[in-house]
């Protein structure tokens, strides 16, 4: 007899999501978190997508800690002087139920661990998962310290770096193509002057992605996400194209954040933290391995995330993989049989939900945004543009077509390359 | 811009400090094999130093992002995550 159904290692998103679904169908569940309280260790942009979190806990807008409701997302073509903005408001996206909402992690996923216990799962922080009991291959519990724990299932939802898959032979060793740095800050503004500042009302709230300048033409972006009164602000950037330009993520950060266009907008604000953490970005071709007899991998630890360039997504793909985690383990629970074959169904459950489709979906984002152009030549093609456009001179006005063949040529783009980019990029974002 | 210097930025977070150390890197790896020294300008940190050409750490400021694992590919970094409640503790995140 195993000590408990399910010991899941991890309290992010992932797990929690799938100790909570466990709990509330009866199962005896265990979260081991080596963060002081969940969420002590973990860190996002901030934005929650709150589809699928909705379908697990309904009342989750009316009692989770959420910042704004974001209906207003703007996307930044950035070079040294100038910024171009697409500026989308929705107002669909104001009203219940919302789209997404920014989160501070350490808020957020602490409240979704009080969920679970309230559900029934025992959780148990201050503790690190060293290793994973096995037995002639097959995943029998785990080990921290002296103390060995069994459980019928193991979920691995130990984040990004999961030492768990890594050991029960599921990944390999990091690629440095298949993962990002992500760097941020957290300055502090008063309610009123942040609401003044960038026109919200009530629980509005706005998100910009930033493309070009940001990242000084390393692969990524900077997003920048409006809380109640504060503001998060940081940097993604793709390991191996940051070592190859040998660039240093903190200085890149710094100049984003005195940026012309950046330095208004956090005036007057004061750091309350700044943090850092690797996203997984190889995508669907990078996934590797997502169960074995007695294991099943969730989240981050299975690389499940998603970056288009205009949103990095993770949260929602946590927590759609634990609910699947669990409701496999449910079935695996009512045959008595917890071996690879019947665990097999949670690829199958993923593959049929968003998850895997959507990544599916952005398969070739993470390899297009490696295209260099798409960070350093057009946002400077699309200054060119508009600095012709609207720059009054004492010479006649050259025409709009005029304008931007000139531009082209000073950009450096090619033809066939913005042709065969723009093809790319309707195929693959 | 707030101008703040990394470890000025360390200093406003709070860790719970670990006094063994959770870093270790391998000297020898570094000295025969690396070209680049990536740890040294990637780590958002800037836990990596290098004095009199040995590689020092200062594991107190780690942010546990993992990116020096990830980063080193002479694989010269030998890195675990603190002890249980040791290390940083994001109070927003
Ligand atoms: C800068 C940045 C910006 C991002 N922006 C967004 C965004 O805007 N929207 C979005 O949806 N996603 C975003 N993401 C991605 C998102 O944060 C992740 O996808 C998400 O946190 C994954 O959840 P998880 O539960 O799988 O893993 P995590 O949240 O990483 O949780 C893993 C947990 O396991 C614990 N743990 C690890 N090892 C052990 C062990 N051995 N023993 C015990 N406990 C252990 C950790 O302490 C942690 O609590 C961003 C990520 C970063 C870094």
């Amino acid at each position: 007899m195993s000590d408990y159904d399910a010991i899941v290692v991890g309290a992010g998103p992932a797990g929690l999501a799938a100790a909570y679904r466990l709990a509330k169908a009866g199962a005896e569940v265990l979260v081991i978190e080596r963060g002081s309280y969940p969420g002590a260790k973990n860190l996002s942009g901030g934005l929650l997508f709150g589809r699928i979190l909705r379908e697990l806990i309904p009342e989750f807008p009316q009692e989770a800690p959420l910042e704004r409701h974001i209906n207003r997302y703007i996307l930044t073509f950035m070079t040294k002087d100038s910024t171009f903005n697409l500026d989308f408001k929705g107002q669909g996206f104001s009203q219940e139920p919302h789209n997404g909402y920014s989160v501070l992690r350490a808020k957020f996923d602490r409240w979704l661990g009080e969920k679970a216990e309230e559900a029934g799962a025992t959780l148990i922080t201050n503790i690190k998962v060293d290793s994973l009991l096995m037995e002639n291959n097959v995943v029998k519990g785990i080990v921290a310290g002296e103390e060995e724990m069994t459980a019928n299932v193991v979920i691995a939802a130990d984040g990004v770096l999961s030492f768990l898959a890594e050991q029960a032979g599921l990944r390999d060793r990091y690629n440095p193509a298949n993962f990002a740095v992500g760097v941020k800050e957290l300055i502090g503004l008063d309610r009123t002057t942040l609401e003044e500042r960038f026109g919200l009302t009530g629980n509005e709230g706005t998100e910009y992605a930033m493309l070009g300048y940001p990242t000084k033409g390393v692969s990524g972006g900077a997003f920048f996400y409006t809380n109640a009164d504060s503001i998060s602000v940081g940097l993604v950037m793709h390991i191996d194209h940051t070592s190859s330009h040998q660039v240093s993520p903190s200085e890149v950060l710094e100049d984003f954040l005195a940026h012309p266009a950046i330095a208004p907008l956090i005036r007057g604000g004061k750091v309350l933290e700044y943090g850092a953490h690797v996203v997984p970005e190889g995508g669907y071709n990078a996934l590797q391995k997502l169960f074995t007899d007695g294991l099943l991998v969730v989240g981050d630890a299975a690389g499940l995330g998603s970056n288009n360039g205009f949103t990095v997504r993770g949260m929602d793909l946590a927590i759609a993989s634990g609910i699947y985690a669990a409701d496999t383990i449910l079935e695996a629970k009512a045959k008595g049989d917890f071996s690879a074959a019947t665990l097999a169904s949670y690829k199958k459950k993923l593959e049929d939900s968003f998850v895997l489709k959507d990544m599916k979906t952005y398969a070739g984002a993470a390899a297009f945004m490696k295209g260099d152009r798409l960070f350093n030549a057009y946002p400077k093609l699309v200054e060119g543009i508009f600095t012709s456009i609207y720059t009054q001179q004492s010479t006649p006005k050259e025409n709009l077509l005029k304008s931007v063949l000139k531009a082209r040529k000073e950009s450096g783009v090619t033809y066939m390359s913005l042709g065969s980019d723009v093809w790319k990029a309707v195929k693959n974002l | 811009m707030n101008g703040l210097s990394v470890p000025e930025k360390l200093s406003i977070n709070k860790y719970e400090l670990d006094e063994s150390p959770h870093i270790k890197v391998d000297q020898e790896i570094c000295r025969k094999r690396c070209q680049n020294r990536v740890c040294l300008f990637i780590c958002p940190a800037k836990v990596y130093n290098e004095q009199n050409g040995e590689l020092a750490v200062d594991h107190a400021g780690c942010l546990e992002c993992g990116t020096c694992l990830v980063a080193c590919t002479q694989k010269a970094i030998d890195w675990q995550y603190p002890a249980g409640g040791f290390g940083i503790v994001y109070r927003n995140g």
